[in-house]
């Protein structure tokens, strides 16, 4: 085994061993490889070994025109497909100067929502089974589907849309597009009172992630970990909420915070969210003004030169855009701020001292998604 | 011979006497004794294909799934299929590992279970051997099962495996207590520890009504006691698939994996039976004392089918623990057993002493 780890082995005590979790292991939910030294079963640190994964998405955005960067956005967190696909599609909208209409900010607010639901009920899935509750993974499942069947009614497809284009939308929603993401709603309403009864109350996941792993708010703030990971420490740090995009500036809803930073409010943070996101889509879903469903573009987009910045709130935390334009149809430099990236950071900080088991449930409730963090 | 499914003892009595009257001594006796152990061999094996069986099927209801269906009537013939496929599969030798023990491991765990299945009895006058310590007997032989998967996560030269190891030593090591003081608790009620005297005690109604609270609160101990002794969840930290991939069998593959497999299935079937014989009267039928004809009823359906569908309820409770509960942390899994199931259970132990002195019990 030695000579895989490659660790310097001065500074490791007698006692202490390491395991390879990963590449390949149920826990770290793709090909993460996390070399974790052990005492016994307490983790004295771990090394996260990233790029397993990495296919080189910011070089070959290089190459692309700007529509097709959109394609490869899906495929960084392909869990909020269409909220990455939304900051390139802003940041090009920006740059050239384009106003969109309203139906298609009104639209993709509420894709991006529905787009939070199912990444945060894929994620209820996950850390169930991260706490061996393996029958958590399928009611989550069950009720994802229900988002998916109207994201593949609505654009073709189930997981890597690409419905967002610069200026507008590939095509218009489904005439059922809003009779089933309301009766989606009140379904929804009623099933994740379940899950609240299955893992959110129960004795043993409460026993288990209270003031476990515990990230203080000075530390999220260093480390850069947003969204629900980061606001279950403090951290006001939500985009929709402090530089509103789309028709977030026209909804009443709260952005949820923590004060504990453990384990089990970084679980509830996107509890909460989930509901939120439901208060966001009802109170947009009947008032879709008509109109186009997207604006005239020219043939070939082509970027003033300049350096552009662009960020939104992915179901991870924050997404940043930075494209740097040497007045070409495809960037001369293009960068992704990551949110999983700078999540998985923390990881190494806050598990010190933990047990295996803790690991495990502190890096479910980060949830990171290895394809955003490798690119 | 007059033979009945409601007793098997002249049944019995009728093969030992033909084959004592037709053969030497010492060859009926090992005719006996092979005709037995092949019997008892077959039932376990049956009755392990039935339970993998049964989990998928119950697991499949609890997560809104379907279970197997497909091969033969509702799938039944799937667990024979998959037997077949790791009868068929390669075993793995590892390089570095202590091939001999990591060789005896399954083994050693299987005839543990093996070996206790031998003193349950099943019906009135169908069982192997009727010990008159026969609860002692079962937990001393149940628990030499831990031997085996100590061997098996040392000997992989694995570091999951040996965590697993050692999580499922001080585990089993801890609720074994658990497991012999509730028994104890009913021990003192029934006084005896042959199970056939166990359940000819029970005919005018079952110990868990019998011996008051201290008995109930002996089933529940027993119940949580065993689902851990077992390594089932919300308890089956020995091999943790989300932190350890696989525990303690992370390195087994083909036969040797199904053995360990199957012995954690037939542990779950001995200790449910067990908890159906000192608890709820074994294949005695469901009595209440003076309801002549309710018990004349109740005595028509055959002492096996009690046993079992008794038995099976248990295992029922067993599967929707494990489907319903997250895992619990090893600290806590040792807090738990330490600082609240054994001094509940020495509270209760006393308690029931005294009921028993006192004569308050039915």
């Amino acid at each position: 085994m030695k000579e895989i780890i490659n660790l310097p082995v001065k500074n490791v005590e007698e006692e202490e061993y390491h395991i390879n979790m990963g590449p390949q292991h149920p826990s770290t939910h793709g090909v993460l490889r996390l070399v974790v030294s052990l005492q016994g079963e307490i983790v004295k640190s771990l090394k996260p070994h990233c790029g397993y994964i990495h296919r080189g998405i910011e070089k070959m955005c290089e190459k692309d025109t700007y529509p097709q960067i959109i394609h490869l956005t899906d495929r960084m967190d392909y869990l909020s497909a269409h909220i990455n696909n939304h900051a390139v599609c802003m940041l090009v909208e920006n740059a050239l100067e384009v106003e969109v209409p309203e139906r298609v900010k009104y639209i993709r607010t509420i894709v991006d929502e529905l787009n939070r639901i199912a990444s945060h009920q894929l994620w209820w899935c996950s850390f169930g089974m991260d706490m061996g509750g393996l029958t958590c993974f399928f009611y989550g499942l069950r009720d994802r589907e229900k988002i998916l069947d109207i994201f593949e009614e609505s654009f073709g497809s189930r997981l890597l849309h690409s419905y967002y284009t610069p200026g507008g939308l590939m095509m218009d929603i489904h005439p059922d597009f809003q009779k089933n993401v309301k009766a989606f709603i009140k379904y929804f309403r009623k099933k994740i009172k379940d899950y609240d009864e299955l893992l959110t109350g129960n004795i043993i996941m409460q026993l288990r992630t209270k003031g476990v792993g515990i990230l203080s708010k000075e530390d999220a703030i260093s480390y850069g970990v947003t969204g629900p990971s980061g606001r279950a420490s403090g951290f006001a740090c939500d985009v929709r909420k402090h530089h509103p995009y789309g028709v977030y500036d026209k909804v009443v809803f709260n952005e949820v915070m923590g004060t504990a930073g453990d384990t089990f409010e970084r679980y509830m943070m996107r509890m909460h969210e989930m509901h939120e996101s439901m208060k966001i889509i009802e109170q947009l879903i009947d008032n879709i003004p008509p109109g186009d469903y997207t604006t005239k573009m020219k043939a070939v987009l082509k970027l003033p030169a300049g350096e552009y910045f662009q960020r939104v709130e992915a179901a991870r935390g924050e997404l940043g855009v930075y494209v740097i334009s040497d007045g070409n149809k495809s960037p001369y430099r293009m960068k992704f701020r990551s949110p999983n990236f700078s999540n998985l950071s923390v990881l190494d900080h806050v598990s010190r001292g933990c047990k295996i088991a803790d690991l495990v449930a502190i890096g479910g409730s980060l949830d990171y998604v290895i394809p955003d963090i490798d690119r | 011979m007059n033979f009945s499914i409601y007793d098997f003892t002249s049944f019995t009595q009728w093969i030992d006497k033909l084959l004592y009257d037709n053969l030497p001594a010492f060859w009926a006796v090992v005719v006996e004794m092979t005709i037995i152990g092949l019997l008892v061999l077959l039932f376990y094996a049956l009755i392990g294909l039935f339970l993998v069986y049964a989990e998928r099927k119950v697991c499949a209801f609890m997560q809104n799934r379907v279970g197997p269906n497909r091969v033969g009537p509702f799938g039944f013939f799937q667990t024979i299929a998959d037997l077949l496929k790791l009868l068929m599969k390669e075993l793995v030798y590892i390089k570095n590992a202590d091939s001999l023990l990591f060789n005896i491991a399954p083994f050693i765990v299987i005839i543990a279970s093996f070996m206790a299945i031998a003193a349950i009895p099943f019906a009135k006058g169908l069982h192997a051997i009727d010990f008159d310590i026969g609860v002692l007997y079962v937990i001393a032989v149940s628990s030499l099962g831990v031997v085996g998967i100590l061997l098996a996560g040392w000997s992989s030269n694995n570091k999951y495996s040996l965590i697993g190891a050692m999580r499922s030593g001080a585990q089993i090591v801890s609720y074994e207590l658990s497991v012999g003081l509730s028994l104890v608790t009913i021990i003192i009620l029934a006084g005896t520890m042959q199970f056939s005297a166990m359940v000819e005690g029970q005919a005018n109604g079952w110990f868990i009504f019998k011996g008051h609270i201290p008995a109930f609160i002996a089933f529940i101990v027993f119940l949580i006691a065993s689902t851990a002794e077992t390594n089932r969840g919300p308890f089956d930290l020995a091999e943790a698939e989300s932190e350890l991939t696989a525990g303690f069998h992370t390195e087994y593959s083909g036969i040797k994996f199904a053995f360990f497999f199957l012995a954690e299935y037939m542990n779950m079937f001995i200790l449910a039976s067990i908890a159906a014989t000192v608890f709820l009267g074994g294949w005695m039928p469901f009595h209440v004392g003076g309801w002549e004809g309710f018990n004349h009823i109740m005595d028509f359906i055959p002492p096996f089918v009690w046993y079992i569908g008794k038995t099976f309820f248990i295992i029922w409770i067993m599967m929707w623990f494990k489907w319903t509960f997250p895992r619990l942390r090893i600290d806590q899994l040792l807090t738990l057993e330490w600082k609240y199931l054994l001094p509940i259970n020495l509270v209760n132990i006393l308690i029931m002493a005294f009921i028993v002195l006192m004569g308050w019990h039915f």
